[in-house]
């Protein structure tokens, strides 16, 4: 007898964000990347329709990374004190659709790069590099209340992804996203409630929640991934229910916290093979967009989402 | 909760005036307000001051098309008057409402099903309205009897367990909010539950507070659905908070402008 599937027939979509625009649509780029659109659960192809499948960015940074192992110092060599070759060999080596570029050089701490110095920058990346961007503050909020309206006009029309809108901090950002045809990042710290608050408060100024893509704030396998697990799924499940405010894609910035773990550092096999499997554990909680670091890792995962939708 | 605006009714004035005038104007604005309030659907009665509600149901399913696809309750105790609404309606009906006596059973169950309207049980008869718990079974048992055997489907079959007004039934009033739990137990698939929420304050003071107090008790008991006035704002909060408690949406700070955002 054959198994008796049971499916769910859900009321909710989640959105559909498109990144990137290309000339014809005001922009520059020579693709864009679509997420969201799911009405079903991750994965569950027999259910419903998920139109677009994960996608995973390369994450660069403005000057030399700080954070980075040296395992990944060593793939990407000389490259990492020179973001333009990075980019290029991301996109051209490793076939990057997307890129996620941190403006780490902006921070009081690492180089306090001005507005304009920042703005330059995006404008010169974005003439040499052709895939769409997602573009990230340094993290210190009085600085990114400067740097990021600089980036964002400097991107205006490109159709960028830009981040992170926080609670106590979203509002010169949503203002910029809003002004230079932008999306935004909102992110809450691993919690539910904010993530759905700041959803509201960043739609309240007008950006609409399809423009909106949730940064759930994940941990990586073994250190407190679960947690993310389950409030991404506890979050699509209301949004798939009717929830609109929760409707969102998911960004996940797997390859910092990957990176950050103690296994990881033991030995860049290990590396590798954790920011692999905390990427494809969130995949399968609804992860949309990846956001990762060493290539063969961006490539066991790419390798798995194919495997995976083929059907 | 399936909410059903109660503000179409020939009782209140306004309504009155536009079935006398033919205003549809009154009637549409209405339905819209309400509508705008959170209403899933809309309740419509003639009234009292009705002289021919035979051509007044019509005319208002038909002005209230005009302006809305939402589903339309239509409330009359003579079965006539229901068909009239139902010939005419385009959108998805409510019969408000049948008893539990066979003649009335026989008549609206198969008009229900021969319009493919959802059916609201009443749980009163001829001899009176039930006094207790094993009353108001009994009589959902006898509805769901006739609906079972013609083949009604239990889903869309809505059973009121008549609320009575606090200050003439104060004893009954726990009784009904345990009989709402236990209608869900006499059939698999359960039927739904409703209740018209304003009965409860007939005539009391404090009408609004009575209403919300009571409809998050309901809430709490399970109820599906109730017939109400959406435009009173604290009634929607406090309904919007009862189902939040029971986890039914997702908490954040702005929880009521995020429901009505839904």
């Amino acid at each position: 007898m054959e198994t008796q599937l049971v499916l769910e027939k859900w009321q909710g979509v989640i959105s559909t964000v498109i990144i990137g625009a290309k000339k014809e649509e005001g922009g520059s780029r020579s693709d864009t990347v679509k997420i969201g659109g799911q009405i079903t659960m991750p994965l569950l192809f027999k259910e419903g329709a998920t139109p677009n499948k994960p996608r995973i960015a390369f994450e660069i940074s403005d000057i030399a990374p700080f954070d980075f192992d040296e395992e990944l110092i060593a793939t990407y060599g000389k490259a990492v004190n020179d973001p333009f070759a990075w980019a290029d060999i991301c996109v051209n080596e490793y076939k990057a659709g997307l890129l996620c570029l941190k403006m780490q050089g902006t921070h009081p701490d690492f180089g306090n790069k001005s507005p304009e110095s920042a703005a330059k920058f995006i404008s010169a990346l974005l003439s040499k590099v052709k895939v769409p961007l997602i573009i990230i503050g340094s993290g210190d909020d009085a600085k990114d209340n400067l740097i990021m309206p600089a980036c964002s006009e400097a991107a205006r029309g490109e159709r960028c992804l830009i981040g992170c809108a926080v609670q106590d901090n979203y509002k010169t950002l949503v203002a910029s996203v809003l002004a230079d045809g932008h999306s935004i990042i909102a992110e809450s710290p691993i919690d539910i409630n904010i993530a759905k608050q700041l959803n509201i408060l960043i739609s309240d100024m007008g950006l609409s929640l399809e423009r909106i893509v949730i940064n759930p704030t994940i941990g990586a396998l073994g250190y407190g991934l679960e947690y993310a697990y389950s409030i991404m799924e506890r979050a699509r499940l209301a949004a798939l229910s009717g929830d609109k405010t929760l409707a969102s894609p998911f960004i996940c910035f797997v390859a910092q916290e990957a990176w950050k773990t103690k296994e990881a550092k033991a030995s860049s096999q290990q590396g590798i093979i954790w920011e692999t499997l905390t990427a494809t554990s969130l995949i399968q909680s609804g992860a949309d967009l990846l956001v990762m670091r060493h290539p063969k890792a961006g490539q066991n995962v790419s390798n798995y989402i194919e495997a995976l939708f083929k059907g | 909760m399936f909410i059903i605006g109660e503000l179409i009714n020939g009782m209140y004035s306004n309504i009155a005036l536009a079935l006398k005038d033919r205003d549809k104007k009154i009637v549409q604005t209405c339905a819209l307000e309400q509508i705008a309030s959170g209403a899933d659907a809309l309740d419509l009665s003639c009234g009292p001051a009705s002289k021919n509600p035979l051509i007044d149901m019509p005319w208002l399913v038909e002005v209230i098309q005009e302006v809305t696809d939402k589903p339309l309750c239509l409330d009359s105790g003579k079965p006539k008057v229901i068909e009239e609404g139902l010939k005419v309606a385009k959108n998805k009906t409510i019969i408000n409402s049948t008893t539990a006596d066979v003649e009335k059973l026989e008549i609206l169950i198969p008009l229900a099903k021969k319009y493919r309207s959802k059916l609201i049980g009443i749980t009163i008869s001829a001899k009176g309205i039930p006094q207790n718990k094993d009353q108001r079974l009994e009589l959902a048992a006898t509805i769901l009897t006739h609906t079972g055997e013609q083949g009604f489907p239990i889903e869309d079959l809505y059973l009121d367990p008549i609320v009575m007004p606090i200050n003439v039934a104060q004893g009954q009033i726990r009784d009904i909010l345990e009989v709402l739990l236990e209608f869900k137990m006499i059939s698999q698939p359960p039927p739904k539950t409703i209740i018209g929420l304003s009965n409860i304050s007939q005539g009391a003071k404090a009408r609004s507070l009575i209403n919300r107090t009571f409809l998050s008790m309901a809430v709490a008991s399970g109820l599906d659905s109730a017939i109400l006035n959406p435009k009173d704002k604290e009634l929607m909060d406090a309904l919007i908070t009862a189902e939040l408690i029971l986890n039914k949406n997702i908490y954040c700070d702005s929880y009521l402008e995020a429901y009505r955002k839904k």
